[in-house]
């Protein structure tokens, strides 16, 4: 899959919480917003799956959201790039042992998906930061044209 | 529902949803552009918390009681330390008592600034978004400074906490809580005296006093429509009872109790300054002490598994009263029943007379305004009942319906 120099510094993100305790998730709108100001990179929260380029997963995958994280994954056009948010993302953390999670949500996605892991629990903006930045480098390498 | 007749349609939102809100689904019932009934359906964020607690020793169950919600994480861990700290009878120390305190209020801080800026998300001011969540990075800091991380801190222990506040760290919170009280003012002329805000804001989302009563609302939900409700004040817990507090009720500050989202507003506003007042006040009474009843982990370990009891735990959250029950066994090392009520349960039921008769596009206004720790926009059906269709309804396409009413009442005025 070839991409277009048009492709850079516009990197679109969808953020999916897939049951996750909230805290990752504030911190998501906490790296966009001016202390952090993700935006200057041109990384950009956008509402559909749709629009994306990298598909932000926070949460353990409870039984409920296990079929729309998977409908969202298809829904977002290739090249993708999944990052997962959060320590309980990676491996479901805390919540570890219950009835009503599926996850971790590596073990969902199929075999070729390209994951990234951005631990903590919460993650750290910067860290959101450094997670989208390495999804740009990977997708970055995709370009097809002059290089 | 008959076909021919019924010309209502039916609009699930839910359960995704792009920026900060949890998975959630409410179906809302329309006539035309008008709601005529909404039923919100909880649990597409079912961890099976109470389960796994009951399956861990009570120490293991602190830092999981704070992940139930990573906004309220204080609010969690101190009503299941307190339940559990009724039914084993330990008694929290003084100085304890001044940091949970101070703790709990500076979360509240945070926490009505972080819903201030998702209202004016809402009704498309992205500006006020950004201006409030800059401001909320200040007491984010404190909140690191004092408990060493951002979110979630498990900062409780059974009979105390595990950090103090000590006096080097006096000067950084008076300079936090002095930075708040400067900016007071602008957050009021924002929130409460924007002519095109107010048009949004004023008598929309109305929740009457009787409703709120009848539907057991809590927190500043109930309090905008003039119910005295407050836990710090009813049942004082940590060292609420040596402070001299009074409800934050609109019709203490020349406002009408209400009811609506403006009301809200100002009860939130209210209460921001209202916890630096309290946070002052703890820093300067602190008393001296040890921050601890029980600083022998293994000797608490040991108590926690031999003793058996039950207990609860009160507590004002930013969003109102939530609750947790507690029994420990005398068989079982670990938690014997674990039984949790959060505010926005109760919160969830005032939807429907709040929704009733207002236009889609007040939606997710409505929505924010009870500061829901769930609730989600993204994807909306519109399924036309008399012809069968099925229209969707972005999150994107509800917040443009809801900034188009803004610019249209403010006749193009705003941005
Ligand atoms: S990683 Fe931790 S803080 Fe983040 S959503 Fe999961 S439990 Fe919450």
């Amino acid at each position: 899959m070839d991409l277009s120099k048009t492709f850079d510094k516009a990197l679109w993100v969808f953020h999916m919480n897939s049951g996750s305790c909230n805290a990752c998730d504030i911190e998501i709108v906490a790296a966009i917003t001016p202390r952090y100001d993700a935006e200057r990179f041109g990384i950009k929260l956008v509402g559909s799956p749709r629009h994306a380029d990298v598909l932000l997963f926070t949460g353990p995958v409870t039984t409920k959201m296990k079929d729309r994280v998977l409908r969202v994954y298809e829904q977002t056009p290739n090249p993708k790039v999944v990052l997962i948010i959060g320590n309980c993302g990676d491996t479901t953390g805390v919540f570890f042992d219950s009835y009503a999670i599926e996850g971790p949500i590596d073990t969902l996605l199929p075999e070729d998906a390209h994951i990234i892991y951005v631990n903590g629990c919460p993650v750290r903006p910067e860290n959101i930061i450094n997670g989208v930045k390495e999804a740009w480098i990977y997708l970055e390498k995709l370009r097809g044209d002059d290089k | 529902m008959s076909r021919e007749k019924d010309t209502t349609y039916e609009v699930p939102i839910g359960p995704i949803h792009p920026a900060l809100k949890e998975p959630f689904l409410i179906k809302f019932k329309l006539k035309g552009e008008e709601i005529v009934d909404a039923e919100p359906f909880p649990g597409m964020n079912h961890r099976g918390i109470e389960f796994m607690g009951m399956h861990r020793n009570p120490m293991e169950v602190i830092p999981l009681s704070e992940r139930i919600c990573g906004i309220c994480s204080i609010v969690h861990q101190h009503m299941f330390t307190t339940a559990t700290e009724h039914a084993l009878s330990i008694e929290p120390t003084n100085r304890a008592r001044y940091i949970r305190t101070i703790m709990c209020e500076l979360e509240r801080i945070h926490s009505h600034i972080l819903w201030a800026g998702v209202a004016a998300h809402e009704i498309g001011f992205d500006t006020h978004l950004h201006f409030t969540w800059k401001i909320r990075e200040k007491v984010m800091d404190l909140l690191e400074y004092i408990a060493g991380n951002r979110v979630n801190y498990s900062m409780w222990t059974f009979g105390g906490v595990r950090r103090d506040i000590t006096e080097e760290m006096y000067p950084k919170i008076f300079e936090t809580l002095e930075y708040y009280e400067n900016l007071y003012e602008k957050l009021e002329e924002i929130f409460l005296e924007d002519p095109s805000i107010k048009l949004r804001t004023r008598g929309v989302g109305v929740l009457t006093k009787k409703d709120a009563l009848e539907l057991c609302g809590v927190g500043p939900t109930v309090r905008a429509s003039g119910v005295k409700k407050d836990v710090r004040i009813d049942q004082p817990y940590a060292a609420y009872g040596d402070l001299d507090l009074d409800y934050v009720i609109p019709s203490r500050y020349g406002f009408e109790n209400k009811g609506d989202v403006f009301c809200k507003t100002v009860v939130r506003l209210k209460e921001l300054l209202q916890s630096v007042d309290i946070i002052k006040k703890c820093v300067e009474q602190m008393p001296e002490g040890e921050i601890t009843s029980e600083p022998k982990k293994a000797a608490l370990l040991n108590k926690l598994g031999k003793s058996a009891g039950e207990g609860i735990g009160r507590i004002e959250a930013p969003r109102g009263e939530a609750i947790h029950y507690v029994r420990l066994s005398e068989e079982r090392d670990d938690v014997d029943c674990w039984k949790i009520r959060a505010s926005t349960y109760n919160n969830l039921s005032t939807y429907a007379p709040m929704f009733m008769g207002e236009q889609i596009a007040d939606i997710p206004l409505i929505a924010a305004s009870i500061d829901p720790c769930i609730g989600c926009m993204d994807r909306a059906e519109i399924i036309d009942i008399n012809r069968g269709e099925v229209q969707s309804y972005t999150k994107e396409e509800l917040h443009e319906l809801s900034v188009k009413k803004t610019k249209q009442i403010t006749k193009g005025g705003v941005e």
